[in-house]
């Protein structure tokens, strides 16, 4: 029995005939606001990208279909990609300063009680 | 001067009017601002950015997180609630129940227990599986038959004295190790979060026998898998006064906000108001019922200043709960990275 064929994709890109990926839509599965609204902000803060928006197609179907469209000639991806990276990069930082501060805290409330 | 004024207002504050709520979205995107260097910067997001921890107490966390945008607050909120995976009671095996509480009603309650397991432990169970094997369930055995008290008084109406088990705490649930899970976990005590959470009720004659599977989960799939009480966040108060307060107005000021919040100062035998601690306040926005007061107070909120508290229910503590809900987050991110790179560009 071949299952190749039936693992479904997470991704895919929709781009209208004639245009040369400037403009694509991204289908996200099993995405929501959480993925969708953050990467648009970080899509948003590239200055190459002239528009970003993200719509939930359907509230009974958990996929966002999330457009972008670029200044010029740089082909979509590239933004998406960067904005994936950046949101990786702020979560990261997020999460070492997080910890930090968490470990400072507790030192300091361990020195407090002695 | 008045206008950048006016455009950082636009920018770092919400502002609360009489009858509305201005400048609600971000709008410090690259090309909105001139003059404004907006584009992303890892760099100056760094130095900007910070996380104050308030306080720590059992169960619940109250921190600051300053710097950051609301989609990504946001981001941590929504994973905190629903995406964060705990174990709970998912499939209940009834070999006896002949109490009055019905079999679906019990298995429901069984499974909003809270169960004290750490899920990083475990892994999800395949889909289809019904057995289900050591490293993705946990079992527990419920069996409590009630009787009666041979000792009791004879006039006593007093359950507690009349009947042996006649409640059902959680504290009954047991531990019913798997295949070689004793080896696994040998330092392992998995129970309920709570010993007193009341199951049912019995009277004499009436037992439960029944066996759990807990599984993986997460709360998008069933609130019970949930792990925080609730998260949610404010963002920071910001009460300027816009003309010195005086006197009575100053009295009645204090009044129109939560206390703590407007302190009154006696500056050479005159009262006048300060705005001591913007943070405490709830916003009623009491300062609009009154005429004279309310064009002499700006009521906002600072932008990028979020206060979160998360409250777990006792399976995580809630500082590992956040640190969980951020790398979720890379996760997914992680996830269209791989899918970007393992399907070739067009």
């Amino acid at each position: 029995m071949a299952e190749e064929g039936e693992r479904k994709a997470a991704l895919e890109t929709v781009q209208a005939d004639g245009t040369d990926g400037n403009c694509v839509t991204f289908v996200l599965h099993d995405e929501d606001h959480t993925l969708g609204n953050s990467l648009r902000y970080m899509v948003m803060k590239n200055p190459d990208v002239e528009f970003c928006g993200y719509c939930i197609t359907h509230p009974s179907e958990s996929k966002i279909n999330f457009r972008i469209q670029t200044r010029g000639t740089l082909p979509a991806v590239e933004p998406f990609r960067k904005g994936l990276n950046d949101l990786m990069g702020v979560c990261q930082h997020v999460l070492n300063t997080f910890e930090r501060s968490m470990k400072e805290y507790r030192a300091q409330r361990e020195e407090e009680m002695q | 001067m008045a206008a950048k004024r006016g455009t950082d207002e636009m920018r770092d504050r919400v502002v609360l009017g009489e009858f509305g709520v201005r400048n609600v979205h971000t709008t410090d995107f690259p090309g909105n601002y001139p003059g404004y260097e907006d584009a992303w910067d890892q760099r100056r997001f760094e130095e900007a950015f910070r996380v104050d921890i308030i306080r720590e107490e059992e169960g619940a966390l109250e921190f600051d997180m300053v710097g950051i945008d609301a989609a990504i607050a946001n981001a941590f909120r929504r994973i905190l609630l629903a995406e964060v995976p705990t174990m709970a009671v998912e499939k209940v095996f009834v070999y006896n129940n002949t109490s009055i509480v019905q079999d679906e009603i019990l298995a429901h309650r069984l499974g909003l227990i809270p169960i004290r397991a750490d899920p990083r432990l475990f892994e999800y169970r395949n889909q289809g599986d019904e057995e289900g094997t050591e490293i993705d369930t946990l079992q527990f055995q419920l069996k409590i038959k009630c009787s009666r008290n041979p000792q009791a008084a004879k006039e006593s109406s007093d359950p507690n004295e009349l009947y042996f088990n006649h409640k059902v705490y959680s504290k009954h649930m047991t531990w019913v190790p798997l295949g070689n899970q004793t080896e696994l976990f040998p330092d392992a005590d998995f129970r309920p979060v709570h010993d007193d959470i009341l199951i049912a009720l019995l009277r004499p004659g009436q037992e439960i026998d029944v066996l759990m599977h807990c599984v993986k989960g997460i709360g998008k799939d069933h609130a019970k898998f949930s792990p925080v009480a609730t998260a949610s966040y404010r963002l920071l108060p910001d009460i300027t006064l816009l003309q010195p307060v005086e006197d009575e107005a100053a009295e009645v000021l204090q009044k129109c906000f939560s206390p703590g919040v407007i302190e009154i100062q006696n500056i050479k035998g005159k009262k006048v108001a300060r705005v001591a601690n913007a943070r405490l306040d709830t916003f009623s926005r009491e300062v609009f019922r009154h005429e004279g007061l309310k064009n002499l107070v700006r009521l906002a909120r600072v932008r990028n200043h979020y206060i979160f508290s998360v409250e777990s229910t006792g399976i995580l503590p809630p500082d590992v709960l956040v640190s969980e809900a951020i790398k979720i987050l890379m996760g997914k991110c992680q996830r269209f990275l791989n899918e970007l790179d393992s399907v070739p560009t067009e």
